[in-house]
């Protein structure tokens, strides 16, 4: 007697793409559930800094921080431009938050907002020449962007050259060292869930996977390129500038290779085009990073291997992954 | 019927040494019907991105309602009025067909012409769909684009020009791929739009359909204009007959 593994959608799926038709608290439930655990788990975490540890803690405000320029870089996806410079986000947002803070003594609670928007808006100045390139070409220039922009500073001497800006203003107290992060990671991933699945978001993706018949259709593609640019920005100038004056240091480190790295393969890891998956990814990859410290030099290894294996066994990503598992059940039936 | 709508003149493309267009110049008529036909590679195609703005030509003017529109982007060119279908569709695959119009709908054009939000769109997509033959009633709007058949993606395409309310609609090769009844059922909808007074440039490879409805007849062969009238005598006319019957043995051999 053979077996086949039969996949069978959950009834509740079918009635709930687009039309909320719930029946019974148990469906609520079920469709709440997989939103409110990780919602309830991150805003539940810092208020347990003494089990937890705040070397944990830290870890969870860098997968944070790491989780925001994922998204930055699933938006940028979403309108088809492949990045691999979202160092140049971080930088801009971390150096600008620094310099105000620097030059101008201005407190954290206006350096970052400010810092964040004036990043957003410099990169997009930076990156709108360049919007009309495709695929390659544009990663290309934005692999090279943040390396430009760090030997600038270095050659110039500006902003503090080699050295960077040091002794910036610290965060006010560790509860807002601990919740900004969060709070922000939340407000940008349902933020950025809810514009994509908006006509805009449609507008967007459509700019992705046909280019032609959006312009035919009378829109101009180049300035919502430019506004999708804007936005992650926003989130990725944002996670820089949260740094920086958690560092109390800000330097020619903020336009590392790894703030381009990590999000590209948290992003890859955890499933592109979802918001949900690179947000996943950088929480697997954070932590991940950090527990493999204990085996020391073959660190890289171990974690080189991990990541091979998620990618080669789940091409879709983690969060495709469990989310179709969630949705569907399986059963074995007989067949022949 | 005398005002001219739109004016081609001299327009000259070569893509490296090909030549797909040569000195072409014409008028078109507020609220006439131009037929556009050719051999296969004559450069009705490149006429169509001249006009439209996907490509720039080498030499010549484009003139809209009296003002130049030569070289500018082709989402000003749509936003101005003038919308083309694509011979080769491709659709937004994995969105729902009515959600395909949705991105028209949201242009400043269709916003200024017609008001509308989130939701609204939806409802307004559905209509277009449903007035280019898509049943309503077996929920064809609502299907994925990648399960419609061939037919209905052309069809698609004819509703995501109307969504932005044309003041010139130029169609390449509409009819291509489409079902006799399919054709039959598209060809009134086209003549409706025309008897509305819409502008229509249509460059079709179906000859009997084409000749029926379009007051005038443009030839194109190897990129250079060859005759333009009526369609009686374009149909009689001797360099078109030689031109297509060329092209004929040449397919043959
Ligand atoms: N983008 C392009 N690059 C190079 N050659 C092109 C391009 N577009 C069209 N051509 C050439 O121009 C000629 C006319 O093509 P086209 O306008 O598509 O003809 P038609 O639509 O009448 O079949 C052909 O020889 C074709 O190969
Ligand atoms: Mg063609």
């Amino acid at each position: 007697m053979k077996y086949r593994k039969e996949r069978l959608d959950r009834g509740i799926k079918a009635r709930c793409e687009d039309i909320f038709a719930l029946s019974s608290y148990r469906e609520i439930l079920y469709l709440a559930f997989p939103r409110v655990l990780p919602v309830a788990v991150l805003l539940i975490l810092p208020l347990l800094k003494d089990v937890v540890g705040l070397y944990w803690e830290k870890v969870l405000m860098i997968s944070c921080i790491i989780a925001l320029l994922a998204l930055s870089w699933d938006l940028m996806a979403s309108v088809g431009l492949i990045s691999l410079g979202q160092a140049l986000f971080f930088g801009a947002g971390a150096y600008i938050t620094g310099f105000l803070n620097h030059a101008f003594k201005l407190p954290p609670i206006l350096t970052i907002p400010l810092g964040t928007l004036a990043g957003a808006l410099f990169c997009t100045l930076l990156l709108s020449p360049v919007l009309r390139l495709r695929g390659v070409y544009f990663a290309i220039v934005t692999l090279t962007l943040p390396l430009l922009l760090a030997r600038f500073i270095e050659t110039t001497k500006i902003l503090g050259g080699t050295e960077g800006m040091s002794g910036l203003s610290p965060l006010p107290d560790i509860w807002i060292e601990m919740y900004v992060p969060v709070l922000a990671l939340l407000l940008c991933l349902f933020g950025f869930r809810r514009l994509i699945n908006e006509d805009y978001g449609l507008v967007l993706q459509g700019i992705r996977d046909n280019d032609r018949a959006v312009m035919s259709g009378a829109i101009n593609i180049y300035w919502f390129k430019a506004q999708a640019v804007f936005l992650a920005g926003l989130a990725g100038s944002f996670a820089g500038a949260f740094m920086t004056h958690y560092n109390q240091v800000v330097g020619m480190a903020a336009f590392a290779m790894d703030y381009s790295i990590l999000p590209l393969t948290a992003a890859v890891l955890g499933g592109v085009g979802s918001f949900a998956g690179p947000t996943i990814g950088a929480f697997i990859l954070v932590p991940l990073s950090e527990m493999l410290r204990a085996v020391g030099t073959l660190r890289v290894v171990f974690y080189s291997a991990i990541l091979i294996i998620c990618v080669v066994g789940l091409p879709e990503g983690v969060f495709h992954y469990i989310r179709r598992k969630y949705h569907q059940f399986e059963r074995m039936v007989e067949v022949g | 019927m005398d005002k001219t709508i739109l004016a081609a003149e001299n327009l000259c493309k070569n893509f490296g040494g090909v030549t797909a267009i040569v000195e072409v110049s014409f008028e078109l008529k507020e609220g006439e019907l131009l037929g556009v036909i050719g051999p296969n590679g004559s450069g009705k195609t490149t006429l169509v991105n001249l006009l439209t703005g996907f490509v720039k030509p080498d030499l010549g003017r484009v003139i809209y309602r009296g003002s130049e529109i030569t070289g500018k982007a082709p989402y000003r060119i749509a936003e101005l009025g003038i919308v083309r279908t694509f011979q080769m569709v491709k659709p937004f695959y994995q969105l729902p067909a009515f959600k395909n119009l949705v991105i028209p709908l949201y242009s400043p054009r269709v916003k200024k012409l017609r008001g509308g939000g989130y939701g609204d769109r939806d409802d307004v997509a559905i209509d277009l769909l449903e007035d280019v033959g898509f049943e309503r009633d077996s929920f064809v709007p609502y299907k994925i684009a990648s399960s419609l058949p061939h037919g209905y993606l052309k069809r698609l395409e004819l509703a995501r020009c109307l969504a932005l309310r044309p003041d010139l609609l130029i169609l390449d090769e509409l009819f291509s791929g489409m079902s006799m009844s399919e054709v039959a059922s598209t060809l009134p909808i086209i003549e409706r739009l025309n008897s509305e007074g819409l502008s229509i440039i249509m460059v079709e490879h179906r000859l009997k359909e084409l000749f029926r409805i379009a007051n005038r007849v443009m030839v194109l062969n190897f990129g250079a204009k060859i005759a333009d009238g009526s369609p009686r005598d374009v149909m009689e006319n001797d360099a078109v007959k030689a031109a297509y019957l060329g092209s004929e043995e040449e397919e043959d051999a």
